[in-house]
């Protein structure tokens, strides 16, 4: 059994009399500790899917379910990173990720627990010097980081990482993408994550979901990457699988689904 | 083989005195002139500046505007009395502020304290009462639907047309001051906090979402400190109404308010006195405002920026 399954999930958007279909009959299985990308061109729903496994868009047809259950409501166990961070500015960096961690382990953990969870979380993604510092304080990278921890933080079942370093400059996003296949390698979640950069999602990914163009977007294609772990970023550029896999999303992308509006 | 080139180095090297340094020549040390500090009248002098630069011209204005109205107010056919002729008449309203001589003869200092407490009794009720109305109605479209339409009409009825009305109610005249006042100030509370509340970014609902927080903890970890910039401003207005109310209210209750002093003084002809007692107003009403801006930029510090 998959540990999450997307099953037959349909979603139209309803706007007074006009409706659009944005997503079609997706379904995806997903193994535990899976890192899954989700690819697309802009305006595909691949945003869209992502907020219906959060639970935060209702599902027009079909289901979504984790461990065999079904989800309908956003909750921690899926916790989200979001592209803008959402960090609330009013917090500091501790206080953002201690709002995660009181709500959800609360009852579980004493609060001496807490703050070392927190801490545990802060280090992980080499933010802990920055604890007392406010969002506004720290720059575009580091806030993703503690958005990154926050996530974690509620030991989700599967973290969703929502084009989590669009917004990030070249250097940035590839320390963060060695962060993150770090801490993949450490803790072994499940992960799902948008992106449109098809080197990101060939370095991070187990399987690639390509999108078809909205409206009614399909999974056009799911492309298995299979490169040994670790993987470096360095011996990558290089190896046939690599390229072939990188070339096989170029092709889906830039010939078979080019994005028509795109001028 | 390390220690010899360093040996070498320091031969070789020229050892630069700084001026008005002792040099220690032997260690090759120099070390670094004291910090001296700069003479008090340097580190004075932009300070004073600063001070002049503000308080000269408000300073300027009000001596002029005092000349104008001396002159304006000298004549033997003139109505109101000139500076100099309310210094004579009002001297310990203005020197005393506190002196108490009886229950009516008392300084202003205490009247304004007593209409202060007023204020400070329906404003703080208008600010929570406001701020959990506008919580509601910028949350729900239906609350928003409902009620919005209502405070609209009822914030545009002037304080005084309440007062009758809670007088009939009340039945006595210091909750119906009161009352004037929660009434008067609510409405800014309750606008401006709907709008902030309708304007917190869908992130942070999100993120409210996913850690599944209750309407309790959502109230109070998320939309309050979120709409904090908005709430402050309501509250900043609304302490400006309350204190334009107050004055109104007191002239028709009664008691010992300012408002109260200035209807006095005014069936007993004491120009002086009410002339005064605006000034003495008008600076409260003044330090009300700021003190309420204060509060509100070191509680919504960090908010604004992201």
């Amino acid at each position: 059994m998959s540990y999450l399954k997307i099953d037959h999930v349909d979603k139209t958007f309803q706007r007074g009399a006009t409706s659009t279909n944005v997503l079609k009959d997706i379904s995806l299985d997903i193994v535990k500790g899976e890192y899954v990308s989700v690819i697309g061109h802009s305006g595909c729903g691949k945003s869209t899917l992502l907020n219906i496994i959060a639970g935060l868009t209702p599902i027009t047809a079909g289901a979504v379910l984790l461990e065999g259950k079904e989800v309908r409501d956003p909750g921690p166990e899926r916790a989200v990173v979001f592209q803008n961070h959402s960090l609330l500015p009013w917090l500091t960096v501790y206080d953002n990720v201690a709002l995660a961690v009181n709500k959800v382990f609360g009852g579980r953990k004493t609060k001496a627990e807490r703050h070392d969870w927190i801490m545990h979380n802060l280090d992980l993604v080499q933010m802990a010097h920055a604890r007392d510092k406010r969002p506004a304080e720290i720059s575009g990278g580091m806030k993703q980081r503690v958005g990154i921890a926050r996530g974690l933080s509620m030991e989700p079942k599967v973290l969703l990482l929502d084009e989590p370093f669009g917004a990030l400059d070249a250097l940035t996003r590839a320390h963060l993408q060695d962060s993150i296949m770090q801490i993949h390698a450490t803790l072994g979640n499940t992960m799902i994550m948008i992106t449109h950069d098809v080197d990101e999602a060939v370095l991070l990914s187990d399987r690639i979901v390509m999108m078809t163009n909205g409206p009614s977007a399909r999974i056009g294609e799911v492309l298995d990457v299979r490169l040994e772990r670790p993987r470096k970023r360095l011996d990558l550029v290089s190896d046939r699988t690599y390229i072939a896999a990188r070339e096989a999303v170029l092709k889906f992308l830039y010939e078979r689904h080019r994005f028509v509006e795109a001028a | 083989m390390g220690q010899a080139v360093m040996k070498d180095a320091t031969a070789g090297a020229t050892v630069v005195a700084l001026p008005g340094a002792k040099t220690d020549a032997k260690h090759g040390v120099v070390p670094l002139p004291a910090a001296t500090r700069k003479p008090l009248s340097q580190r004075l002098l932009p300070a004073l500046r600063a001070v002049l630069v503000n308080v000269l011209p408000p300073l300027l204005t009000v001596l002029l505007i005092a000349l104008f109205w001396q002159i304006a107010a000298s004549g033997p056919q003139s109505s109101l009395p000139p500076p100099t002729k309310i210094w004579e008449e009002a001297k310990d309203l203005i020197v005393e502020p506190f002196y108490w001589a009886g229950t009516q003869d008392i300084g202003l200092g205490w009247r304004i304290l007593v209409s202060l407490e007023r204020v400070a009794i329906g404003f703080s009720l208008a600010a929570i009462v406001g701020v959990l109305l506008g919580a509601l109605v910028g949350q729900s479209i239906w609350a928003m639907r409902g009620l919005d339409p209502v405070f609209q009409v009822l914030r545009t009825v002037p304080p005084l047309a309440w007062l009758p009305l809670s007088l009939a109610a009340f039945r006595d005249s210091q909750p119906s001051a009161i009352f004037v006042i929660f009434i008067t100030a609510i409405w800014p509370v309750i606008i401006n906090t709907a709008v902030g509340i309708r304007n917190i970014p869908q992130d942070y609902r999100n993120v409210a979402q996913v850690l599944r927080l209750n309407h309790v903890e959502f109230f109070f970890k998320i939309m309050v400190p979120s709409a904090a910039p908005y709430i402050f401003t309501g509250l900043r207005i609304g302490v400006g109404l309350s204190w334009l109310a107050i004055v109104a209210a007191e002239m028709l209750t009664g008691g010992v308010g300012i408002g109260f002093f200035i209807w006095d003084a005014w069936n007993s002809s004491r120009l002086s006195d009410i002339i005064v007692a605006l000034i003495y107003i008008g600076v409260v009403g003044f330090f009300l405002d700021r003190l309420v801006a204060f509060v509100g930029t070191i509680v919504t510090r960090g908010t604004l920026t992201n």
